[in-house]
């Protein structure tokens, strides 16, 4: 187990160094100047813009400002700062993930509720009236795109019923991110309620599921433990990565509503081109992916007692 | 939207099917999975309804002027937002109303399914093509590159897609169907290059195929005529089911700002001047929201009912 964790803690360094090179790349080929940015079309002296630049280390050969920018992270958790105003990114970080994290956490709790529900409910009826019905639902879900089920959302319950505020207001209570949670997690909640049919589904016909009936165990145990614990594997896979999308994928539904999280600063940072900023925030993305799939595999350990990690 | 690199983990474990021929004991001749497929295929309403569906989008995309004699760029500014669509008269150019610039919504309808098609589908081909090429060097030989080709593609994979399609699309001037579709391919072979290669792996030990070594097939012999076509039925799948999630990650970024911008039609293009208007008209994002729903939908029932096909555990 210990060697496991250490394998893949060693694999993981040249997938975090090569996702951050590779953005790093990316956002630095975009064409636009961040410093030129900053004095409007009046233009700068040519001195001037230069020392901006030597003193943010923009002058650097790429592969220098990639080493000092990683070494910097690394060795002083310290994420350079905004070129527009010199903000610390860790702090404009620091406002922003919080919020994100809560939308997400909020999304993640829905789609595990909801989704593993009416997944259960469609597994142990397969082929009947109810799971006809999610499977039809869910089909839905997955087909409307998540700008259209946003705007239906705020359609219906912020201007017909008037049930929401349109936008989440500067106070980002919990209140009113449930309304933004349920449209970022909707799509979500469709794969897992379809993943966990599909695997209880085929649970149902294998042989413990009747050696357990036949001992006589309890209807609830039987379920409960025997068919569910087998039937979580896949549905924990898509969980994990999940983590790591929702936060990632949060751009959309953060427009729609208004909320200053990570999503709007994902789209100001490539507007405005804050390498530095965008960078960070992959940097942070990367590592909760890399984290939370770790864990993930961990956890088919505890689910399955036959997979071992040696 | 993000709903591409989903569709890749919900889809995985459901179609890492066993790809030998199926047993076809009770049929007067023995079939292979594919014959088998099809015939399981022809009594699925799911099917016909999906492929009914995207004849017309196919259709449509082709030969626009079939559906329309409208012009969907040109606008009289008189029916500015003229709303109140006449359902009575399908098919006229104002049935479903007008846009802002008084362009008849139903003829951007028709002309915009064009670019939606072809972003799904050349980003799919285009995808399959990288990603299965990956996928099967890595799964077929093992060793040092399937090291080097799966952390590679986790590299490429742990970028969230949205945001690397973002910062792709943001470093071109001219934004065109093209660039589009480069963006979404970009970082959305990594799905493909994960399904193949675990397909690969679970045929590769496949006794034909060490009868094949035996005879003194070639590399490329093996890989194309006996693991290729076995290794397929998967990928299809998830290439079926991405399309729909590439057309709609289109409409997302146009919607964002950053897919394709004005002079081209496109339903992304019109969704992202109809949220804007969302008080005043609604008819100018309802339409094209339908049409975008319908699209993705049909693909997806589509590569569903294959799936469902292809699964022998399922019959």
């Amino acid at each position: 187990m210990g060697r496991y964790v250490a394998r893949r803690l060693l694999q993981m360094i040249p997938v975090f160094l090569g996702t951050t090179l590779l953005i790093f790349l990316m956002v630095y080929s975009l064409p636009g100047d961040p410093v030129a940015g900053m004095f409007g079309d009046k233009g700068a002296d040519p001195a001037t813009l230069a020392k901006i630049r030597h003193d943010l280390g923009l002058d650097l050969p790429l592969w220098q400002q990639y080493w000092n920018y990683m070494t910097d992270i690394i060795l002083h958790f310290d994420f350079g700062t905004q070129i527009r105003n010199g903000r610390p990114i860790t702090e404009v970080l620091g406002e922003a993930f919080p919020v994100t994290l809560q939308l997400a956490a909020l999304a993640f709790a829905f789609e595990l509720v909801f989704g593993i529900g009416l997944g259960i409910i469609a597994g142990l009826k397969a082929g009947r009236l109810a799971d006809n019905a999610i499977l039809i639902f869910t089909l839905l879900i997955i087909s409307i795109p998540v700008f259209v089920l946003g705007f239906i959302i705020k359609m219906v319950f912020a201007f017909e019923l008037g049930w929401i505020e349109p936008n989440v207001s500067n106070d980002q209570l919990v209140s009113e991110m449930i309304a933004p949670a349920i449209v970022l997690g909707g799509l979500s909640l469709a794969y897992v309620a379809r993943l966990t049919r599909t695997s209880m589904a085929e649970n149902l016909r294998a042989d413990y599921m009747r050696t357990a009936v036949a001992k006589g165990l309890p209807r609830r145990r039987v379920i409960g433990v025997h068919l569910m614990r087998n039937s979580m594997i896949p549905v924990v896979t898509f969980l994990g990565t999940d983590i790591g999308a929702l936060m990632g994928g949060a751009v959309v539904t953060e427009r729609i509503f208004n909320i200053k999280g990570v999503g709007g600063l994902i789209a100001e940072s490539i507007t405005r081109r804050e390498g530095s900023t965008l960078v960070g925030l992959v940097t942070i993305l990367v590592i909760i992916y890399l984290v939370t799939s770790l864990l993930i595999d961990l956890l088919y350990a505890v689910l399955d007692p036959r997979i071992r990690y040696a | 939207m993000p709903d591409v690199t989903k569709t890749a983990t919900a889809v995985e474990d459901a179609v890492a099917l066993p790809a030998d021929p199926a047993p076809a004991a009770k049929q007067e001749k023995a079939r292979s999975l594919w014959g088998d497929a099809w015939v399981d295929l022809r009594r699925n309403p799911y099917f016909l309804v999906a492929s009914v569906l995207i004849f017309f989008l196919l259709l449509i995309a082709v030969f626009p002027s079939l559906f329309t004699s409208a012009s969907p760029t040109k606008g009289d500014l008189v029916k500015h937002f003229l709303g109140k669509p006449e359902l009575g008269s399908i098919g006229s150019e104002g049935w479903l109303g007008y846009d802002g610039q008084g362009r008849s919504v139903y003829a951007r309808l028709i002309y915009g399914t064009r670019a939606s098609i072809i972003v799904g589908v050349a980003v799919t081909a285009i995808v399959t093509i990288v990603g299965g090429v990956m996928g099967m060097l890595a799964g077929y030989f093992g060793g040092w590159i399937d090291a080097l080709l799966s952390r590679l593609t986790d590299i490429f994979f742990g970028i969230p897609f949205l945001l690397g399609a973002m910062v792709v699309l943001q470093s071109f001037v001219e934004r065109t169907v093209w660039v589009v579709v480069f963006a979404l391919a970009f970082l959305g072979w990594t799905q493909m290059a994960r399904v193949m290669r675990g397909a690969v792996i679970t045929v590769k030990h496949a006794d034909y195929v060490h009868a094949a070594k035996a005879l003194g097939a070639g590399t490329g012999r093996i890989l194309f005529r006996h693991i290729l076509p076995n290794a397929m039925a998967p990928v299809i799948v998830v290439a079926t089911i991405a399309l729909g999630g590439y057309i709609s990650a289109e409409a997302t970024l146009s919607y964002l700002g950053l897919g394709l911008a004005a002079p081209t039609v496109s339903w992304g293009v019109d969704i992202s001047t109809g949220v804007d208007q969302i008080r005043v008209a609604q008819h100018i994002l309802l339409w094209p929201s339908i049409m975008l729903s319908i699209t993705v939908l049909a693909f997806i029932m589509l590569g569903e009912a294959v799936r469902n096909a292809l699964d022998p555990k399922l019959r």
